[in-house]
């Protein structure tokens, strides 16, 4: 029988906290990185006009410690468990969300969430509940990724539960549709995580899953690669642009997950990312 | 690029109307965060007694509720709130004297339509560009409903606050017109 490790929660509860300020001010390189490309790529005056302000802030967001953007999200943690590690001194969730409360309220991050979200819109004060995603898997670790989405982009989040008949074509209308749709509401040139197959909720959960994947990465199976291109290539002849000013860069990439789906489904599932496209991985 | 005007808030009328849609301003003066619980106080209480928290003559709002300001800072991070869902209210905010708003994302017909009919103009901020954003701003005061946290009134004093003139009072919309100009033939 393997030996089991321990882990504590407060080991957790550090990790987080200490993710979700980094998250918050410090973007990610592979998406600096996209953003300067797409100084190189687009075409429009106000189009660049945005996309200089947008660098110029990823900088001074990074020197100064300070928030990428004031809407510092609602968190969602994703938790990849080893199946010898044993979690000892309290529960995984309460572990993440005291993670997030002492996150958000050391690291000076906007506390975003309200405790009903119809009856009781009052404002949690300490952004939890976190969306918490857990998985089990081989090994003695845990990884946990932290990323924190702001409401400007999640609303535009779309679902399709479409035709099998409808296929590749059908796919890329409904994903170029949600796009145009959303505009410049979700602060492009946005990161576009696409979740195909599984069945409702596994498509939309699909696509934010997408959205950690590493700007500049491909699918490994060549045929959704190839979709990845195709879909890139049809958003950024919407013309919407930065910040749906007009221009030649709407989208910095898209990233596809799939899963094996029911002989009457083929459902999409559409999660727009913002330029901040903020994420944060560590392995415990 | 386009030369980079500067304009003074209380927004002058003839300013305002004579703003296109495309130009890059810098805005000076103060300017009222208000978002979507704010707007729907100021709103019931508009109906029921005619009054709202500040002075709204010509003034202009900022769709924002920035992260909390770090010891010795002004403010935190302060960029723009998506407008749109604030349409439901503007309208009737623009009957009352507003002048300017600053978000981001389009606007609903009716919201231009009242523009246009009132010499109202809509900046756009660059969105998620915060940090940046908030070095604009010289002092911030909660003045209004300050249980809603980030969501409370602030009376907030820019200089220079960069902005693009979104929708013009002649009810030029740049999320029509740009997005136009860069379409592929194909799509």
């Amino acid at each position: 029988m393997p030996q089991t490790k321990d882990i504590h929660v407060d080991t957790i509860t550090d990790a987080v906290a200490r993710m979700c300020i980094e998250a918050a001010c410090d973007l990610p390189q592979d998406v600096e990185d996209a953003l300067k490309r797409a100084l190189n790529d687009e075409d429009s005056d106000l189009g660049l006009y945005a996309l200089n302000k947008v660098c110029e802030n990823a900088r001074m967001a990074r020197e100064e410690g300070v928030p990428l953007c004031q809407d510092t999200g609602m968190v969602v943690v994703f938790c990849e468990i080893g199946a010898d590690v044993r979690i000892i001194g309290g529960l995984l969730e309460d572990a993440v969300n005291r993670g997030v409360a002492r996150g958000y309220t050391d690291g000076y991050l906007r506390k975003s969430t309200v405790v009903d979200p119809l009856f009781d819109r009052s404002n949690a004060c300490d952004n939890t509940p976190a969306i918490v995603h857990v998985r089990f898997v081989e090994g003695d670790q845990i990884a946990l990724t932290v990323l924190p989405k702001g409401a400007g982009s999640e609303n535009m989040s779309a679902l399709g539960m479409l035709k099998p008949a409808q296929g590749v074509d059908g796919v890329v209308r409904f994903v170029v549709d949600a796009v145009v749709r959303a505009g410049g509401n979700p602060c492009p040139p946005s990161v576009v995580g696409v979740g195909i197959g599984g069945n409702a909720e596994k498509a939309l959960e699909l696509s934010k899953e997408a959205l950690r994947r590493e700007i500049g990465s491909s699918h490994p199976d060549s045929r959704y690669a190839e979709l990845e291109r195709r879909i890139l290539h049809e958003l950024n002849a919407t013309g919407i642009g930065p910040q749906g000013f007009g221009g030649t860069v709407t989208s910095l990439a898209v990233h596809i997950a799939s899963y094996p789906t029911h002989i009457a489904m083929l459902p999409v599932g559409v999660t727009i990312n913002c330029h901040a496209a903020r994420h944060k991985k560590v392995v415990l | 690029m386009t030369s980079e005007l500067s304009i003074a808030t209380p927004l002058d009328r003839a300013v305002a109307r004579s703003l296109r849609c495309g130009d890059i301003v810098r805005i000076s003066g103060v300017v009222y965060t208000a978002r979507d619980a704010a707007h729907a106080r100021m709103i019931q209480s508009l109906h029921s007694s005619g009054e709202l928290p500040f002075d709204i003559i010509d003034q202009v709002v900022y769709y924002a509720g920035p992260s909390p300001a770090k010891p010795g800072s002004v403010i935190g991070s302060c960029g723009p709130t998506t407008a749109g869902r604030m349409d439901a209210f503007t309208p009737d905010l623009i009957d009352a004297g507003l002048a300017g708003m600053i978000g981001k994302g389009p606007r609903s017909v009716e919201v231009m339509e009242s523009m246009q009919k009132h010499g109202a103009v809509y900046f756009a901020a660059v969105g998620g560009a915060a940090a940046l954003t908030s070095k604009s701003i010289v002092e911030a005061e909660v003045i209004a409903y300050e249980d809603l946290g980030p969501e409370a009134i602030r009376r907030l004093v820019v200089k220079d606050y960069p902005c693009v003139v979104a929708i013009d009072a002649q009810g030029t919309s740049i999320y029509e017109t740009g997005p136009a100009l860069y379409r592929a033939q194909s799509v």
